[in-house]
């Protein structure tokens, strides 16, 4: 019987025009690429990803490491990914480009030129989501590297031997991983809250309190937030001093691969009943 | 074909937004050809066109357009162009990117695309400078125009069109109303909701008059107004001596007013009987006192049947 039901489903699964929805994907996808990055409006996004790279350089040109050893500016980057990119950066980042890719169009009126094309609503929401991933992490993900490759570059053949065949590669490729999910994380959060909200800030606020208090939550509510899953992957632990103690609590340790598939599976739920809300999406401009 | 195939049908549907009603018990079948929603602003025009394509969900009863629903959005929006009174577009697109853009959706190759957003853009008379220029420099008609080429570019079979006409000069309103005949002629749902009632009169071949949300005629100009029983008709007679008929006319119980054209060619008569006014009239004109050249309706129109309808202020009478 549950054979019989599997091999319906299978079925059903294969008659759907997959082809066709791929390339409706791609298309849209590349649609809202060229939108989300190649606008004025985004030059506000480059700024907060670029940011440090540019303090970076100020420092690599000005000052080049007086007195500091490559473990102290590992420790500096890796609080420049632990308390600006993952809690300011990204976040913001993506409250940008995510909330803007349903909420924004509706803001405009144009959202129902996609809603009347032959695309399924999921195949829209999920492209949206995909450009939006993209376009975060390209930005965010190559400014890690512009800030990994800046606090390096001073030591000379020291510092490229550290990158290339070190620790470094290790580490990039962690904050690496930590962008794409992070950017994934708050993005299906973010586009999530702009399909539920008129203005999604408030709700974005919430968020950041939320993921600043929870740290010190009960393991189980833990669960809930993105940056308490990427605090595992840090490859090089922030010293908790001062008031960076209040961002830096230890939480619960995980498994690196627990975190990953944790935070996926987060993922996953928030984006299934994102989908569920654009299924019965309403346009009605006049309310917006 | 079969009934359901080859109509647009609203069964019995309503349409609530929280507490405020947009339609109340819709029932209509729309066959292929050009229809007509009339009705003031805030009936529920609107409301009826985005329950057609999708934009909106009944809140009671069922829409089916070519007996497909919206929620099948790959087959449904194959056959069905919407262009939408929403006078906005992504930003930072050309005309002829935003039709390719909309075409490429399809799933058809990009050489497709281009042939089909060429071909759009001609029926509309978009010239081709134009329509490589930014949308956002393009001038109300221009951008109806686009909307325009944007809804018909994949050849759907159902055209929903909300004011088409707003903002174009005459001169492009009578190209679109030419369009929208050859369109509804092919075979094609033109179904359009116009203010411009007299040169929409002219195209069309079914009235639906709504208000209030509420349905209250659909049909043939002609037929809706017969069924318009307590409103006399109006007749416009041309003939050489205008007075004298209307004295004749007076003589009989069923004429109510008669009112002398301008250039005092012809008189306006309202009857209650229309039959007996011809019969009349032949007699009259076999007599030989008066020379009649011309008859015609004079408030058998679209405009006409609004007004006894719903009236100017837009409230059923």
């Amino acid at each position: 019987m549950m054979q019989q039901s599997l091999g319906s489903a299978v079925g059903i699964l294969r008659q759907q025009p997959w082809s066709l929805w791929w390339v409706q994907a791609r298309r849209l996808t590349r649609i809202e690429i060229r939108r989300n990055l190649f606008t004025r409006r985004a030059w506000w996004i480059y700024f907060l990803a670029f940011i440090p790279a540019v303090i970076i350089l100020i420092h690599l040109l000005i000052d080049s490491h007086p007195g500091f050893g490559m473990s102290d500016d590992s420790a500096v980057l890796a609080g420049v990914v632990q308390l600006y990119y993952v809690r300011l950066g990204i976040f913001f980042g993506c409250l940008g480009i995510f909330s803007r890719l349903i909420r924004g169009e509706m803001i405009e009126r144009s959202l129902h030129y996609y809603l009347l094309s032959p695309v399924r609503r999921e195949v829209i929401l999920l492209s949206k989501f995909f450009a939006g991933a993209v376009s975060a992490v390209l930005l965010f993900g190559v400014a890690v590297v512009a800030d990994f490759v800046l606090m390096y570059a001073g030591y000379g053949a020291a510092g490229r031997d550290f990158m290339m065949h070190g620790p470094g590669l290790g580490q990039i490729e962690a904050y690496l991983l930590i962008v794409v999910l992070g950017c994934l994380g708050y993005g299906s959060i973010f586009l999530l809250l702009s399909l539920m909200f008129r203005n999604p800030m408030p709700g974005a606020m919430l968020l950041l309190g939320w993921e600043a208090i929870n740290p010190v939550m009960p393991s189980l509510l833990q669960k809930f937030s993105v940056a308490s899953y990427l605090r595992h992957l840090m490859p090089v632990s922030v010293p908790a001093e001062g008031v960076f103690a209040l961002l830096t609590v230890e939480t619960e340790p995980v498994a690196a691969w627990v975190a990953v598939l944790g935070l996926l599976a987060l993922i996953a739920v928030v984006l299934t009943y994102t989908c569920y809300r654009m299924r019965r999406l309403e346009i009605r401009y006049t309310t917006e | 074909m079969n009934a359901v195939t080859d109509t647009i049908r609203f069964e019995n549907v309503s349409k609530f937004y929280g507490e405020v009603l947009g339609v109340n018990r819709v029932s209509l079948t729309l066959t292929p050809g050009i229809s007509t929603l009339v009705g003031p602003n805030g009936s529920g025009k609107t409301t009826l066109m985005n329950l057609m394509t999708g934009l909106v969900q009944p809140s009671r009863g069922s829409v089916s357009v070519l007996g497909l629903s919206p929620s099948n959005a790959t087959e449904f929006f194959c056959n069905v162009g919407y262009c939408a009174q929403f006078d906005s577009f992504p930003r930072g697109l050309t005309g002829f990117q935003f039709v390719l853009d909309s075409l490429m959706l399809f799933g058809m190759s990009e050489e497709d695309a281009h042939a089909l957003t060429a071909e759009s853009l001609e029926r509309v008379q978009l010239d081709g400078e134009a329509a490589h220029r930014k949308i956002a420099g393009y001038s109300k008609g221009m951008r109806q125009k686009i909307r325009l080429a944007q809804s018909i570019a994949h050849h759907p079979r159902v055209l929903v069109l909300d004011e088409p006409l707003n903002g174009l000069d005459p001169m492009a309103r009578a190209e679109s109303l030419a369009l929208f005949q050859e369109l509804g002629r092919q075979g094609m749902h033109v179904v359009i909701s116009s203010h411009i009632l007299d040169e929409v009169d002219r195209i069309s071949d079914r009235v639906v008059l709504i208000t209030g949300g509420y349905l209250i005629a659909q049909g043939n100009i002609h037929e809706v107004r017969k069924e318009v029983r307590d409103k006399p008709m109006q007749v416009l007679i041309r003939c050489d001596s205008p007075e004298l008929l209307a004295s004749k006319m007076f003589a009989v119980n069923h004429c109510v007013e008669a009112r002398l054209h301008a250039d005092g060619h012809g008189v306006f008569l309202r009857t209650g009987d229309i039959d007996q006014f011809y019969r009349l009239l032949n007699e009259i004109a076999a007599e030989g006192l008066v020379k009649i050249e011309a008859v015609a309706p004079a408030d058998d129109n679209a405009n006409a049947i609004y007004q006894y309808l719903i009236g100017s202020d837009g409230s059923a009478s």
